[in-house]
């Protein structure tokens, strides 16, 4: 019973030396472009497949973000790994981050305005949603646009 | 290993770029279509890396900015052309 | 103090820009550093009169607790629209509105809660009413509306709440 809890134990210790730092890092790449390929493809899946505009806008801004994420963090991995460190990929990851709910919330809008969604519930406190609440000035039916 | 997977991650990359331009073609409204550019912007920005990555360079790290940023400011300008007639009022 | 809050009118713009530019540059030498610290000083002098009325301070601790926790959650709850999408049928999902009645009234928090809304998947924020005091969100798949809007506030509006007032 000890003597298998030794051998173990040794085998243990021999695998983690056998685990470079290096060796390390290369797993967390493959990992990380796996899942970033696995998301970017099912942003697209969901995209396609989908049958609403709403329903389709979830897919793509959030998936696809996360997948280019994973793809910037293994390249990220990578170069930290092989000689010279590299940061600024955080830089177009906070970006995207950063923009993608602005764009989602911008395409909303535009199914909101031109009646592409279901009707939507009133606001409990105020009037309109804000994207309704037009000048009457420039009233007009959204389909004629 | 790596080299395996940065060419999976390829396959699945540019699968989701076509599955994102039959949208852009099918529609039907024009919030699918500002949505599939949207889309495809971002599945360009991950082919620009997954080539950083392949060629083991940094060169291509400007060329991903400028696309994070031109997409974002396209799918604003369409979005707001279309809900207010005019870009900047 | 005074000379101070003078040279750095916004310390946290300040901040921003000193780290963007070390990260663009990619490096950390003494050249790129000290040029930083002259952009990071001069641009918020430079464009101080664009800025008329500047938000409060909000709490930098809790804020980077907050974007961790965010960052978690994002990454989580991916997964699970993976699953949705790939195996649910369309006629099976319950997709609905969400009305989501707001606490917060400073705009940037507002702006944060949509943007968090919009990240966590199965929910997207399309629209805030015309006065301000609630927001509409869209969730995929939903049993029930009032839970989702209860979740969504005391997971994060709560923190928000804490963090910008």
């Amino acid at each position: 019973m000890i003597e298998d809890l030794i051998a173990m134990e040794d085998a243990f210790i021999g695998w983690l030396t056998a685990l470079e730092p290096v060796k390390i890092a290369d797993i967390a790449t493959v990992v990380a472009l796996y899942a970033g390929a696995f998301f970017a493809f099912v942003g697209s899946v969901g995209l396609l497949k989908l049958d609403t505009p709403m329903k389709r806008l979830h897919a793509p801004t959030k998936a696809s973000t996360l997948g280019v994420g994973s793809l910037l963090l293994a390249s990220m991995i990578q170069a930290f790994a092989h000689g010279s460190g590299s940061v600024h990929e955080v830089l177009i990851m906070a970006f995207l981050f950063v923009t993608a709910p602005i764009s989602a919330n911008f395409i909303s809008k535009v199914n909101l305005h031109r009646e592409d969604a279901d009707p939507t519930p009133p606001p409990p406190g105020d009037s309109a949603w804000a994207t309704f609440d037009t000048h009457p000035a420039d009233d007009r039916t959204p389909k004629e646009v | 290993m790596i080299d395996i997977a940065i060419k999976v991650a390829f396959v699945a990359v540019s699968l989701a770029q076509v599955l994102a331009m039959i949208r852009l073609v099918k529609g039907p409204s024009i919030g699918d279509r500002i949505l599939a550019l949207d889309t495809m912007v971002v599945n360009a920005i991950a082919l620009i890396v997954l080539l950083g990555l392949w060629g083991g360079t940094q060169l291509y790290f400007e060329a991903a900015l400028i696309f994070a940023m031109l997409g974002f400011v396209s799918t604003v300008a369409y979005c707001r052309f279309v809900l207010r007639g005019d870009i900047i009022e | 103090m005074r000379v101070l809050s003078r040279i750095l009118p916004h310390p946290l713009l300040s901040l921003i820009l000193a780290v963007v530019w070390c990260l663009l540059v990619n490096s950390l030498s003494l050249g790129t550093v000290v040029l930083s610290l002259i952009l990071a000083v001069l641009i918020p002098l430079l464009t101080e009169a664009y800025w008329p009325d500047r938000p409060d301070p909000p709490r930098l601790g809790r804020l980077t607790l907050y974007v961790l926790l965010v960052i978690w959650d994002i990454a989580l709850a991916n997964i699970a629209v993976a699953w949705i999408v790939l195996t649910r049928p369309n006629a099976k999902m319950r997709s609905r509105w969400v009305v989501i009645p707001l606490d917060l009234k400073t705009p940037e928090a507002i702006a944060i809660l949509a943007g968090t809304i919009t990240l966590t998947p199965g929910t997207v924020s399309a629209d805030l009413s015309n006065g301000g005091s609630c927001l509409l969100v869209h969730a995929l798949d939903t049993g029930d509306a009032e839970d989702e809007a209860k979740g969504i506030k005391q997971r994060y509006e709560r923190r928000l709440k804490e963090i910008f007032e």
